[in-house]
């Protein structure tokens, strides 16, 4: 195969994975549009194993044979409450298989055709060290992602004294060294700028808290891509270059949806810091305030009689998988003649979209779920607000309170409904560490109990 | 000016700016709903540096860049199976009400 039959290929694979992103544009396109994904996956490894130097068929065999049945058995197996600690594990190998093909180049240059060994030319020795210091980070930077989300790592943000500083000194280090080793190539060098990247990796994500993941597992998304175009540059491959640059910016422009969604510049969510336990003052004083409990039998009574709900799932709900509970109440209420929504906010949840994907698991037709901006005018005119495991999101301190640390943040404008039902274990502050002074409203009636109970006791009495 | 002229990384920021581009406006269409396998498909895509580990895994000598590429021909695998299978195990949930 000549190289620009291969490149031509290549071009088709890239066309093709364009296709997949461009099919997510709506829910009856997007199925199409993976398998365009595979289609395009399938031409470019098709086409590589063509090339004339590609001749160790066993091995690669072996190797697409362990990895496929890995990945398989995974992907199958997951918990789709799960997936934001999947995605973070999956990035981490694209990062660590970034660096292994970094060092490919590095010890045998030959076989790309950049030059000899620890004498490669020195653009693609650049490109190359880039390509394995950025695989590096996102490497240890997945993985610390991955310990928070799964919570083998605490998810309270990591701080001390000097940190930013010694962030700094890192990254100038990291920079010297590329740039020292376009003087003088050696083995070395090479090895120090992936341990320090490493390093790197976990340093820049220990300091972001649990509240903050959204932007983090985004944001790793996109430099997963930046690696990817990295290697790209390398091999002077343009489906690499191409293939990265849509998952950069995939990546960047979701962790601006995020940031935007939490109203955080996304300097401040690198920085760190935010999202810990302490106790913020402000609202603190309406502690002393009368809260209404209500029973099952009482919010199954009200939302019985309302003609709309609009039910805010937030990530409470995911942990007490209380979806198809949820569901069943929604069918419920709807087969009563009762107007049933869904309301989610951009940062539900532990990664973009992941609410949306819980209820659609739960069987929940995806027209009943709708976005913040489609939805929040319509709390005014509804019965009925059911909040279940979502808190920060709802808090009117957002929009009314400029010491509070969600303050300018977006809401979803529960309170403006004639009645909130707000699910809740206990009186605990949200993961922001604030108090909503909802609780304290007039028209807010507290149901305290687990989620998922709550809704199958809810489930009983509507019966 | 000759094409030929043209210095290969000139050549690469021209795709790269480009695709930067199609990237933007293809991502910003993509319905917040489907923000999540957004996710897992590129996921599945980036591993497209499968290219670079099968070309370091090719050679028919056995040596140290062979074995890495192995490793990474691994690792990339894992990714475009488990990302494209999760992917469609999430596309297949949302369907339209019965």
């Amino acid at each position: 195969m000549t190289d620009n039959i291969s490149a031509v290929l290549y071009l088709i694979s890239s066309i093709f994975f364009i296709l997949a992103l461009r099919g997510l544009s709506s829910p009856d396109s997007a199925r199409q549009g993976n398998l365009f994904g595979v289609l395009g996956m399938t031409i470019a490894v098709g086409t590589t194993l063509a090339l004339p130097n590609v001749l160790s068929y066993e091995v690669i065999l072996a190797g697409i044979v362990i990895g496929g049945g890995i990945g398989t058995l995974i992907a199958r197996k997951i918990e789709m409450t799960a997936l934001p600690q999947l995605v973070a594990g999956f990035h981490s190998l694209v990062g660590l298989a970034a660096c292994f093909v970094a060092a490919a180049a590095f010890f045998r240059p030959e076989a790309y055709g950049i030059g000899t060994f620890l004498n490669i030319n020195t653009g693609s020795l650049i490109e190359m060290s880039i390509g394995l210091a950025i695989g590096a980070i996102t490497f240890t930077g997945s993985i610390i992602a991955f310990g928070k989300l799964q919570g083998l790592i605490t998810g309270a943000p990591l701080t001390f004294r000097g940190q930013h500083a010694l962030n700094a000194i890192l990254g100038i280090t990291l920079v010297a060294l590329i740039a020292w080793m376009t003087i003088d190539q050696n083995e070395t060098i090479f090895w120090v700028i992936f341990s320090l990247s490493l390093v790197i990796g976990i340093l820049i994500i220990v300091p972001i808290g649990g509240a903050d993941m959204p932007v983090v597992i985004s944001m790793l998304n996109s430099y997963s891509g930046w690696a990817a175009c990295g290697i790209g540059f390398t091999l002077g491959n343009s489906l690499l270059i191409v293939t990265g640059a849509l998952v950069g910016s995939s990546g960047a422009i979701l962790s601006y949806i995020m940031c935007k969604g939490m109203n955080r510049s996304f300097f401040s969510v690198i920085l760190g810091g935010f999202g810990g336990d302490s106790e913020i003052s402000g609202t603190t004083t309406s502690r002393d305030k009368a809260i209404k409990i209500g029973s099952a039998e009482d919010a199954a009574f009200i939302m019985k009689n309302a003609s709309s709900v609009i039910i805010v799932p937030g990530y409470g709900m995911a942990v007490a998988q209380a979806q198809h509970a949820l569901r069943e109440m929604g069918e419920l209420l709807k087969a009563d003649g009762v107007d049933v929504r869904y309301a989610i906010h951009p940062v539900a949840g532990r990664m973009p979209g992941h609410m949306n994907v819980l209820l659609a698991e739960a069987n929940v037709p995806y027209e009943q779920v709708l976005e913040l901006d489609e939805i929040n005018r319509d709390f005014a005119q509804a019965d009925v607000a059911f909040v279940i495991g979502a808190n920060d999101v709802t808090n009117p301190a957002a929009k009314t309170d400029p010491s509070s640390p969600i303050y300018g943040m977006p809401i979803l404008d529960v309170e403006n409904a004639k009645t909130v039902l707000f699910i809740k274990r206990s009186m605990a502050s949200g993961y922001a560490g604030v108090n909503n002074e909802l609780f304290f409203r007039e028209n807010t009636m507290m149901l305290f109990s687990d989620a998922k109970s709550m809704c199958d006791e809810i489930v009983q009495a509507l019966n | 000016m000759q094409t030929g002229s043209v210095d290969p990384l000139i050549f690469g920021i021209t795709v790269l700016v480009l695709a930067c581009f199609v990237g933007y406006y293809v991502v910003w269409r993509v319905t917040p709903a489907l923000h999540s396998p957004l996710m897992s498909v590129t996921n599945a895509i980036s591993s497209v540096i499968i290219v670079g580990a099968l070309i370091a895994a090719g050679p028919s000598e056995t040596n140290f860049a062979q074995l890495i590429g192995f490793f990474a021909v691994v690792l990339a695998s894992i990714n475009i199976f488990g990302g494209f299978i999760v992917t469609q195990r999430m596309l297949s949930m949302f369907k339209k009400r019965r």
